[in-house]
């Protein structure tokens, strides 16, 4: 085999194989940008936060807008402390409503934020004040079977 | 009698010593060689056409057995992740599936895999006959140091064809669950690729998958020179070389493959 035709094999090979790296970055791992995309974050406090976990989309309207950053515990409050990273050109309006929120039965846990009329809108740091925790399901059923029993209870 | 069985348990510790003091005098050879590999770089890639050469032997000639790995892989994956997600609802999540096992696990493995037994073998089999047939030391008679003529450019082929050869492997495989998921069972395209694209992480599972596919890559081909180098100069030392070659491999890939999972991902909630 001659040393062009070989160059040209071994071009073709390297030419395909940054093709595979680029393709699964873009259109597998959907990169567009090197590092963390530019956005801000917000603050938001939850009794219970079940399930979530880093890098869980926060979605409004069920478009994902952004992802949870860290989760803390409060030492004073014992409440949850989400930090999320809100992708830049979504904006909220100072009284939405954070809740978390499961996509179907098994699904992943997520956070939904409904946008209310406030005319401020949130910016970096900003404090999200109306919450709706995680509803547990095992708290739910235990809850339901109490009401059952206790109904029960009554009829005799 | 109590003679005899001290001396015949006195045997087998001996044999076990030898075999231990044996393994690890090859351990240091082999470490040694890794060493001499690595000093021999510049002239593998000063003499650049001599590593070009290599890199067609090992990775444009192993390039239609990993395309078409890939592209059943990936279909038979799609056709069983889709039995199992639908099940529970979560079919749209088959992308995702897909996705992260080849990106993360299986185009790293398998393509390692492939590649110990489609170019490690070759590698092996050419070193050792060149031992075999005397040609190394010709080289040496010559002043030419086989390590840089021979040995690192078949490494560094090597090394640089394997991530490559991965990447493509987790390509075909995520078109051919594409084939299989979206236009053969039907699922929706948007939800398929919408639900790979925020499930995958670029830096947490491409470039681990990637830096994966490199160590596999450097291991292989240092087995597979090091086997070849070592063998001894025979026709049978030569075949036992190269079915070392595939095996050591094999069964380094694995166990390196679990090592660097659990330092990659644990931890990671994706």
């Amino acid at each position: 085999m001659s040393r062009t035709t070989l160059d040209l094999w071994v071009g073709v090979f390297v030419a395909m194989g940054i093709g595979a790296i680029l393709f699964l970055a873009l259109k597998v791992g959907n990169l567009v940008s090197f590092g963390s995309p530019p956005g801000y974050r917000l603050e938001a406090r939850f009794d219970n936060i079940g399930g979530l976990k880093l890098r869980a989309p926060v979605k409004a309207a069920g478009i994902v807008v952004g992802r949870v950053q860290s989760v803390r515990l409060d030492p004073v409050t014992y409440q949850a402390i989400v930090t999320m990273k809100i992708d830049e050109g979504h904006e909220f309006t100072a009284d939405t409503i954070a809740s978390i929120l499961t996509s179907g039965l098994l699904g992943e846990v997520y956070i939904g934020l409904d946008a209310g009329g406030d005319t401020k809108m949130l910016a970096e740091g900003g404090k999200i004040m109306k919450t709706q925790s995680a509803v547990v399901l095992e708290k739910l059923i235990g809850q339901f079977l109490y009401d059952k029993a206790a109904a029960g209870g009554d009829a005799k | 009698m109590p003679d005899r069985a001290l001396s015949a348990a006195a045997a087998t510790l001996r044999r076990l010593g030898a075999a231990a003091i044996d393994g690890l005098g090859r351990l240091g050879f082999a470490a040694r060689f890794f060493v001499a590999v690595v000093a021999n770089t510049p002239a593998a890639f000063r003499r650049l056409h001599l590593t070009l050469r290599e890199i067609y032997f090992s990775g444009v000639l192993s390039l239609i057995i990993i395309l078409v790995s890939g592209l059943f892989v990936g279909m038979v994956l799609a056709l069983q992740g889709y039995d199992v997600l639908t099940r529970y609802g979560a079919d749209e999540s088959l992308g995702v599936l897909v996705a992260l096992s080849l990106v993360r696990e299986l185009g790293p493995v398998v393509a390692g895999l492939l590649f110990a037994s489609r170019a490690g073998s070759a590698i092996t089999a050419e070193i050792g006959l060149m031992k075999a047939t005397e040609q190394l030391s010709a080289m040496e008679m010559m002043a030419v140091d086989p390590m840089a003529r021979v040995v690192a450019p078949r490494f560094w082929g090597g090394v640089v064809s394997m991530p490559l050869l991965a990447a493509l492997f987790s390509t075909l495989g995520v078109f051919g669950a594409y084939l299989v998921g979206v236009k053969l069972i039907g699922i929706d395209a948007g939800a398929f690729w919408g639900n790979m694209q925020s499930a995958v992480d670029f830096r947490v599972d491409i470039v681990n998958g990637i830096i994966k596919s490199f160590v596999f890559g450097a291991a292989v081909s240092l087995i597979a020179v090091f086997e070849g180098y070592d063998a001894k100069p025979t026709a049978e030392g030569v075949s036992t070389a190269t079915t070392r070659t595939v095996v050591e491999s094999s069964l380094v890939i694995l166990a390196l493959d679990f090592v660097l999972t659990v330092f990659m991902f644990r931890g990671v909630h994706a």
